[in-house]
């Protein structure tokens, strides 16, 4: 049994954020992933961003496919519903989720061979129908579970551990999103909480489909000379746009940078997403641009991350199909039902 | 050559080339019947293409309310050169043909033991239209301007018809009764006598109405609460979905906006995925497919079956397997569908007869789903689900409510009973369930399709596996409970004999009876209308030395069920398969039978009046 109990104990000094919780409170189980898995660090940013966000921990659902990557939602935010559906499938299943109840937060989790391989037909149809989620791709570019085998989205000719070299070309996913018309696409680094954090904070806080692609190295098959996807590689060959702040809609904004350093993208509900900028032409508003500019990077080798594209006046899938504010979930008989007067109706024009 | 000669019970057959526009001619035909209170029964006989290709449109006249398909021909309106020879050898001596004579025809085309009557239809449309569609139309509401008069169908019941078509569209609608005036003009001056086969005016329909069975499962759909359908178009399953559609923008749209969510997904395994999604967090979901759609979506039925997530599933059944005859009916899903996905799973099925039963078992599937937390399979098949069907009018009583089955809110979740997800609290095999963010710090838990213990952690203990495997068995069991029962039907003299069937076979079974007992056959009848079997169905098969069981599939699939479920002696009971993608017939039944209990052979034939 892979399960393992975690103690209850609350330190009495943690500090609680805006709705009451701690940062404990945003934990899940004890991770059974191997000792520094990029997940894990990806796991802390997702509960510190949610706890920064003021978000009740239960208002999240978090689903996920199957692999190392959807085992997660089992490690952080222990008191929300978490779904490990099947194999690459988590898009259709947090759609439903999303239809029946629009009321929670969504965090969709997944990985490489996840959403880049067996997956990918789903991937793209939640982009295309603008669900409303931060879909979140610990990309590895290897799948961990079954000991090893390249994913879709290893770079050609980089090397497995058992030394043999990959002869397809990737997917990039995030190419993808920005041709598929995503509303907020980024890219993360596992081992760059400081840029993770606001990242997966800014796509939290957005409505509509928020693709976040956070290269995480596989420690035990993807972590050496030769792949990619290793903790070496990324931090040589990191090439961040920009460095993002997320505030709060109707809370002070507290942070102050200097004019000409920053631009600010508010969001539909008023949270404002503050770049930094660290390239001085990089405008993430610009889906065309941001489109090009990763190309033109991933061809020399490099990995461009920070906040890619992001427009916000995106619209969702509930905006698409003009539910109804109350959640599905929530509407009765008396909301649903014509009744037997309405039926009495249609038989007589069936006869 | 006498002449065939029938009031109220014959077979018309229209022979038409797909996307001329016959359909709603044709279905004119069969209604203005109903509306003289003679009881009609048609079906479409259609090849998978989209124009051009042979398409028929068949018509039982009954009075005696027989609504299986019957076989045999009485009078074939012959609009398709394309299948001249066959559909015209389908013709008995002294039956009738009407064709479009504009143009003669080779000599030897023409039978001469059957009656033929050419009316130069396109000729006539070409004198009196310029244009080529209106040309094409016309003929069809002209070929019943002929028929209403051969047969004697009540011009005014025609013209109310039309008249309630194109309300609202006063050019279209004197357009079309011009078209049938013509008709009716040409056959008055020749035929004024008409044929002998005759329509006359009686009181055999009564209430009942003339529905087809997808839109009747899709009304159930929105009486009974379903508010996310997911699918992917499939013959003979999509008009399910759009009919949802219709209905829910007529019900269900307000100001406020849509109380319904409507996908049109990638493929069937995402539109099973947006259900498992929707059942989880609570809402009522449904899907409609067929076959091929089922075969896809079964590593999700077993998630569903496996994490317990409420699930309906509409599987419009056609012939198989693999693309099989798209467009032809079966009831061969059974085992695919009982079974669904690998281990050890079993899927709660509702057989409905008629469009009735799709709309009551429609909204009874969105109950058993929540209260069992597992798939359902409404099965029904193209022969009910793409024909319009005579039946009972739809029921419903204001006074019913959903069964949301076992939900815990957040206010008992505070009273601090026990939460187990998968803890069978009241030994029915059902465990409690919460929908996500009901509660802050009290029920959340993990779902997955791996094995956990009862508090839906994780764990491969094979005691944690054994006990929830049990569980689902008694679940199992609870679930024969809830389903809706057999339908017995006692012969009218003790029986030794009992036949067993579902679903769309009904109507050709219960004339099959009837022509049996005539002959001195008496058999006793139960009809199944769930999977799992409730225990009366053992004791049916038990109380009678043979049963047949009568099904539209080559294997025996309900057969191989109830051996399957019962471990009774499969010589007890004797297959009746019928499976050539049409609808079974009484004329089947009856040989078969007969054949095996060694009696003369009996056959219904339509009533012969000299």
């Amino acid at each position: 049994m892979t399960w393992i109990a975690k103690p209850r104990l609350h330190h009495p000094s943690l500090s609680r954020n805006a709705v009451g919780y701690t940062r404990r409170d945003y934990e899940g189980k004890v991770s059974t992933l191997c000792a520094g898995c990029g997940h894990d660090s990806i796991s802390a940013a997702i509960i510190q961003a949610c706890w920064e966000l003021d978000i009740e921990p239960h208002r999240v659902a978090k689903l996920s496919g199957i692999g190392c990557s959807s085992k997660t939602p089992d490690y952080f935010l222990g008191n929300s519903h978490g779904f490990n559906t099947v194999h690459g499938r988590m898009p259709s299943v947090l759609t439903g989720a999303n239809l029946a109840n629009r009321g929670l937060t969504y965090l969709g989790v997944s990985g490489d061979g996840d959403s880049a391989s067996i997956g990918m037909g789903q991937f793209v149809h939640a982009i295309r129908r603008g669900v409303d989620m931060a879909y979140i791709v610990e990309n590895n570019g290897v799948y961990g579970l079954t000991k090893g085998q390249f994913s879709a989205t290893a770079d050609q000719g980089s090397v497995s551990k058992r030394g043999v070299a990959n002869s397809d070309a990737p997917i990039d996913l995030v190419g993808l999103a920005l041709q598929l018309g995503a509303t907020y696409v980024a890219r993360g680094f596992s081992g760059d909480k400081t840029q993770l954090v606001p990242l997966i904070k800014g796509a939290l806080g957005h409505r509509g489909v928020a693709i976040l692609d956070v290269i995480s190295p596989c420690v035990a098959f993807n972590n050496h000379a030769g792949s990619t996807k290793s903790y070496d590689y990324v931090r040589e060959h990191n090439d961040a746009v920009n460095r993002l702040d997320v505030i709060e809609g109707r809370a002070a904004i507290a942070v102050d940078y200097a004019p000409g350093e920053a631009i600010d993208v508010v969001q539909h509900d008023g949270t404002v997403l503050r770049l930094r900028k660290l390239d001085p032409d990089y405008d993430p508003t610009d889906r065309l641009a941001a489109m090009a500019y990763v190309n033109l990077h991933q061809a020399r080798g490099e990995v461009v991350t920070g906040l890619l594209h992001v427009d916000p006046a995106a619209a969702d899938l509930h905006g698409h199909l003009g539910t109804v504010a109350t959640p599905l979930n929530q509407l009765g008989v008396a909301e649903l039902c014509p009744g037997a007067a309405a039926l009495e109706k249609i038989n007589a024009g069936l006869r | 050559m006498t002449p065939i000669a029938a009031v109220n019970d014959f077979v018309v057959k229209f022979a038409n080339v797909n996307g001329s526009g016959s359909a709603s001619a044709n279905e004119l035909f069969a209604r203005a019947i109903l509306r003289m209170g003679v009881p009609v029964s048609p079906r479409n006989i259609f090849p998978s293409n989209i124009q051009g290709l042979p398409t028929w449109y068949e018509v039982r006249v009954s009075e005696a309310g027989w609504l299986g398909r019957r076989g045999g021909v009485d009078l074939l309106v012959q609009m398709n050169p394309q299948t001249w020879d066959a559909d015209v050898a389908e013709l008995p001596a002294g039956g009738y043909l009407l064709y479009d004579s504009s143009r003669p025809l080779p000599p030897g085309r023409l039978r001469d033991d059957i009656v033929v009557l050419g009316v130069p239809l396109t000729r006539i449309c070409a004198e009196h239209y310029q244009d080529p569609r209106q040309r094409q139309l016309f003929k069809n509401i002209m070929y019943l301007g002929v028929l209403s008069v051969l047969l004697g169908i009540e011009r005014e019941a025609i013209v109310r018809l039309v008249g309630e078509q194109y309300r609202g569209k006063e050019k279209l609608l004197e357009a079309n009764l011009g078209a049938l005036d013509l008709g009716r003009a040409h056959a008055l001056a020749h035929f004024p006598d008409g044929i002998g086969l005759q329509v006359r005016a009686a009181d055999a329909v009564g209430e009942r109405i003339f529905m087809e069975g997808n839109a009747a499962v899709a009304l159930g759909m929105v009486y009974g609460g379903a508010t996310v359908c997911a699918w992917y178009p499939i013959t003979p399953s999509s008009s399910v979905a759009e009919a949802f559609q219709k209905y829910c923008q007529k019900f269900r749209s307000g100001e406020d906006g849509n109380r319904h969510a409507i996908i049109q997904a990638e493929d069937e395994i995402a539109s099973i995925g947006m259900v498992v999604g929707a059942g989880w967090n609570g809402a009522r979901a449904f899907t409609a497919t067929s076959g091929p759609g089922v075969s896809l979506m079964t590593e999700f039925i077993g998630l569903a079956y496996m994490a317990e997530i409420p699930a309906t599933i509409v599987n419009v059944q056609r012939g198989g397997p693999s693309t099989g005859m798209p467009t032809r009916t079966q009831q061969a899903d059974l085992l695919s569908c009982a079974y669904a996905s690998h281990g050890d799973t079993r899927h709660v099925m509702l057989f409905p007869e008629d469009p009735a039963e799709c709309f009551a078992f429609a909204a009874d599937a969105l109950d058993l789903a929540d209260r069992l937390q597992t798939p359902v399979f409404l099965m029904t098949d193209l022969d009910i689900g793409m024909n319009q069907r005579l039946c009972a009018p739809l029921a419903w009583d204001d006074a019913r409510r959903y069964d949301r089955g076992k939900v815990l809110s957040a206010a008992q979740l505070e009273d601090g009973r026990e939460f187990g997800r998968y803890l069978d609290a009241d030994g029915d095999g059902i465990p409690w369930r919460t929908w996500p963010g009901t509660h802050p710090t009290r029920g959340a838990f993990f779902t997955r399709g791996t094995t956990k213990d009862p508090w839906a952690r994780y764990s491969e203990r094979g005691p944690d596996y054994v006990y929830n495997i049990e569980r689902l068995r008694r679940k199992w069991r609870t679930a024969s409970d809830l389903v809706p029962a057999p339908v017995p039907t006692a012969a009218a003299q003790g029986a030794r004999a009992g036949v067993i069937h579902y679903g769309s076979t009904s109507p050709a079974m219960a004339e099959a009876l009837a022509a049996l007992a005539a002959a001195g056959l008496h058999l006793d009848a139960l009809r199944l209308r769930a999977f799992p079997f409730p225990q009366s169905v053992l004791e049916f098969i038990e109380d009678h030395e043979r049963v047949f069981v009568v099904e539209q599939n080559a294997d025996g699939q309900m057969r191989m069920l109830l051996v399957n479920e019962f471990g009774v002696d499969p010589a007890h009971l004797v297959p009746v398969l019928h499976y050539d993608g049409t609808p079974i017939t009484a004329r089947f039944i009856v040989d078969a039978i007969t054949a095996v209990l060694g009696a003369s052979p009996v056959r219904p034939q339509p009533e012969r009046v000299s």
